[in-house]
């Protein structure tokens, strides 16, 4: 298989300190940071496509992890940026100022998981009807009626 | 200036036009459209969660009920991402078997959409058209696979099996008469003055815009953006054939639709030449695999390009035998994000053409 082309991590980490990089080259950017972290990755880096955003749940560590996958349609490159939400606090600002395209899948995000997007403009269900309770892709969500 | 008063008009979930079960409400003061809302949902089965609850190998013929239009895409997709957690190799034979049936489900997938494209416009014949060529490649994915749409035949490690006997020659005689249809719907549909009365100037999309919303696909690729990732980051054995991305100019509704008629000729480029490739290789069609699929503790995300646009798996693993979290990027549902901004402004008749310029698939839009 062709291998991919990540990002310059390296020449991003100097810029800025605050951010982790693993060993498969994905970024982890504290929460209070993202925004500005998010922006300059799009003005700096051309990383101008927003292409997957999700989020994972870990009640174990008592986190929600929020996966960005961002492409570069110039470059060629890709890169996966990863923050952590506080499972008793699910807040996150959204990022739909600075790409359009996290506008419905925030809101899945919100529907399936429950974490709130602060400045999203219509953040409300998208799948699911407004009345349901609950976030079924949380690990702990119950269904009665449900065969698992 | 004469003011009117506003109202609301609930467009589908039960309307031919929205290709399923969608619904667009929509604002209009007289018959421009002020906002359109779109709804969907209706249709969520609750994949992601389901998949949480099988194995890998299981999870293979639940990603066919999402796009089910071009269900090969959306497994390969998904054998994909598992094969890069995993480190797995594929079979040379397996890669073209997986081009092959691939480049066929984009091209039955498109003979859907510009078919259901005409025909929400009002040209019967075109649809009709299309059928007839969609059933010949539904009958040879038949033969390869043992079913029309649900397809399930790629595996993590390669195929399901290996083309049947004489088969790669009928699909070879196929494909010669393939130029021949499409320069049919060239005339029939591209050349109609109606059908460009409809579709030229409307729904216009700028570029900047398409990169902004994360849109994929002919839709993006109508407004002129080169974005293939057959062709940006070629994925399996893509970098073997030679083709050409197709896009627009105007990004309208007709740019987009173009798009799709051009890249089915792509695709009958590509698989000639990988019937021809073919020939030289042999072996197995399914690398070694264990039986039980445990990967590493990890994560992987895959995109491909499908045929509605860019189809992505991200996939958590825990160590088990089954996925920890599957997410799946679906083309339909991002591209459906912008519909209210693209709407705005245009008649109400538009709705319907921009919509289906779109092409969407229910069963991806609601996962």
């Amino acid at each position: 298989m062709a291998k991919e082309k990540i990002a310059p991590v390296d020449e991003i980490k100097q810029k800025f300190g605050y951010i982790e990089v693993d060993e498969a080259m994905t970024v982890t950017v504290p929460r209070d940071k993202l925004l500005e972290f998010m922006q300059a990755l799009k003005d700096e880096f051309a990383l101008d496509y927003l292409t997957n955003e999700t989020a994972v749940d870990y009640p174990e560590e008592n986190k929600f992890q929020v996966v960005y996958n961002i492409n570069s349609i110039e470059k060629g490159y890709s890169l996966m940026v990863k923050t952590d939400v506080d499972r008793d606090n699910p807040e996150l600002p959204s990022v739909f100022p600075i790409w359009g395209g996290a506008n419905w899948q925030e809101r899945e995000i919100y529907d399936l998981l429950g974490i709130a997007f602060t400045g999203h403009p219509n953040l409300k269900r998208i799948l699911l009807d407004d009345q349901f309770e609950g976030h079924p892709l949380r690990k702990d969500f119950q269904w009665e009626g449900g065969r698992e | 200036m004469l003011r009117t008063q506003e109202y609301f008009l609930n467009f589908g979930p039960q309307h031919p036009s929205t290709h399923g079960v969608f619904q667009i409400i929509l604002t209009l003061d007289g018959e421009r459209i002020v906002k359109g809302e779109p709804v969907c949902g209706y249709l969520h089965r609750g994949i992601e969660k389901l998949a949480e609850a099988r194995t890998y190998t299981q999870v293979i013929p639940y990603t066919d009920r999402m796009d089910y239009l071009a269900a090969m895409l959306q497994n390969l997709g998904y054998v994909q991402a598992v094969e890069k957690l995993m480190g797995i190799e594929v079979p040379e034979r397996a890669e073209y078997l997986r081009v092959i049936s691939g480049e066929l489900s984009r091209i039955a997938s498109h003979l859907i959409g510009i078919g259901v494209n005409a025909l929400d416009i009002g040209a019967f014949t075109g649809f009709l058209l299309c059928f007839r060529e969609r059933e010949k490649i539904m009958d040879l994915l038949e033969e390869l696979t043992g079913s029309r749409m649900t397809l399930s035949y790629a595996r993590i490690g390669g195929v399901a099996d290996d083309a049947p006997e004489g088969w790669l020659d009928r699909l070879k005689k196929l494909m010669d008469e393939m130029p021949g249809y499409i320069e049919e719907y060239q005339g029939l549909i591209t050349g109609n003055e109606i059908f460009q009365a409809r579709t030229k100037f409307i729904g216009i999309l700028s570029p900047e815009t398409a990169i902004n919303y994360s849109l994929s696909g002919p839709t993006l690729r109508g407004s002129g953006v080169n974005y293939d990732l057959r062709k940006a980051r070629p994925y399996g054995v893509y970098d073997r054939f030679d083709f050409e991305v197709p896009l627009g100019e105007n990004g309208d509704c007709f740019d987009r639709f173009l798009c799709r008629m051009l890249e089915m000729e792509q695709s009958v480029r590509i698989i000639q030449q990988a019937v021809e490739q073919i020939k030289e290789v042999d072996g197995p069609v399914i690398g070694k695999v264990p039986k039980v699929l445990k990967p590493p503790k990890g994560e992987v995300y895959h995109e491909i390009e499908s045929s509605k646009g860019i189809i992505g798996y991200y996939v958590v693993s825990d160590g088990s035998n089954k996925p920890y979290r599957v997410h799946v990027r679906r083309p339909s549902f991002i591209n459906l994000g912008y519909l209210d901004e693209m709407v705005r402004g245009y008649l109400l008749a538009d709705v319907v053409a921009i919509l289906s310029s779109i092409d969407i698939v229910l069963g991806e839009v609601d996962c």
